[in-house]
């Protein structure tokens, strides 16, 4: 919600302060974002050992070691976390620096849009690769 | 989006250099910054000598120095002197910081620059307009709410309870925190800015307090609360030695608390 220039505006400060009131959220998001950090934290060294392992490999030589269960696991997880904390942290840069209404909402969904379109890409990838289709 | 630079209207202009005092041996130069709301002009920067050997070590003795001998026009607040009532908080040498504790010794190299707080519409030269920032205080409803009738004495509190408030309660609401926080800058009408936030804490932390849940539901908002990002400029700022970014880390740890 934009607030008007104070200088025009004939509300109270304590009104303007109000304003729409508390909307009794966020403490999800920051729940999250610190819940994914530490899940980074745990997966991001698997993920790059296995990323290693993948390096110069064919489709077929790709897909016999994503055929692990545990791997292919891990893989899904780091992509699950990494995402899901890409798209709280971008829309915490929006939420800081858009202050017009329509244009942050139009960041706002576009980055969840694109944030999704990651993740399931990711994982449909990884899937694939992992069952040896 | 968010403005990296001034409005036109604030952009500094160069200001006047006035004379060094007639007959001083030791001198000390402040580039100080003036805006006069009557004269339609852009701010500028004047540059005052002051004679060290006739004026007391602090910033705010320089400044006062300045208005009776050299420039009576020159205007900021000041009352109590000694870091009590926070009205002379301005921007020293980069640092927000009270101008009657700070020496102008601290300042080592050439010239003492004093601005008004940051991001803050100006009244008048070193006063800024806190209309904003007071009615955030008020927001945060900084008395005790109870339900129970009031006992024929006191609210009772145990030492350790009172020990939790330590740290909060020693706030003078200068603003220095507040307007040294970049969140602040770029969110000032939604987010509440670490000094509010920190009353907020002395309040949700008080054991005689009956209103902790209504204190955390006024304050669980993406904006309101969340836009801290421990920045930490509040925590340097602060002329009482406070740490903000820590009484706000409490205010998410209970929101986090009563959820999980």
């Amino acid at each position: 919600m934009s607030t008007p220039d104070p200088s025009k505006s004939m509300r109270t400060p304590l009104g303007r302060v109000r304003n729409l009131g508390a909307s009794h959220s966020g403490t999800s998001d920051f729940w999250r974002q610190r819940m994914t950090a530490v899940a980074m934290v745990l997966l991001m060294v698997p993920a790059i050992v296995i990323v290693m392992m993948l390096l110069g490999r064919n489709q077929a030589g790709a897909a016999q070691v994503l055929g692990s269960a545990p791997i292919a696991i891990i893989m899904l997880l780091f992509i699950v976390a990494s995402t899901w904390h890409m798209k709280i942290g971008m829309q915490v840069v929006i939420e800081d620096y858009v202050h017009s209404e329509m244009v942050k909402l139009a960041c706002v969904m576009a980055n969840n849009f694109f944030c999704i379109a990651v993740a399931l890409a990711s994982i449909y990838a990884i899937l694939k690769l992992s069952s040896g289709v | 989006m968010v403005e990296f630079a001034l409005p036109k209207n604030s952009k500094i202009t160069g200001g006047k250099a006035w004379p060094k005092p007639a007959g001083a041996t030791e001198t000390r130069e402040f580039n100080v910054y003036r805006w006069n709301p009557d004269d339609g002009k852009n701010p500028s920067v004047d540059t005052y000598h002051i004679d060290t050997s006739d004026c007391g070590p602090m910033v705010l003795d320089a400044l006062i120095w300045i208005k009776n001998h050299i420039d009576p026009t020159l205007t900021f607040r000041r009352s109590c002197r000694e870091g009590v009532c926070g009205s002379c908080a301005m921007n020293i040498d980069g640092q927000n910081t009270l101008a009657c504790t700070k020496s102008m010794h601290d300042v080592k190299d050439g010239a003492v620059k004093v601005n008004p707080l940051p991001h803050q519409p100006v009244v008048k030269d070193l006063v800024p307009d806190l209309t904003n920032f007071y009615a955030q205080y008020a927001s945060i409803e900084p008395w005790l709410k109870t339900t129970t009738p009031t006992p024929q004495k006191e609210w009772k509190q145990s030492h350790e309870d009172r020990e939790k408030l330590d740290g909060l309660y020693e706030c003078i609401l200068c603003a220095c925190c507040s307007t040294s926080c970049p969140s602040y800058w770029w969110n000032p009408e939604r987010f509440l800015g670490p000094a509010a936030l920190l009353q907020a804490t002395r309040w949700v932390k008080d054991s005689r307090d009956e209103a902790t849940g209504e204190r955390l539901d006024n304050l669980e908002d993406p904006f309101r609360l969340y836009r801290c990002h421990t920045i930490m400029n509040c925590a340097k700022a602060c002329p009482k030695g406070l740490n903000p970014s820590e009484a706000i880390a409490e205010l998410k740890m209970k929101m986090v608390e009563r959820r999980i």
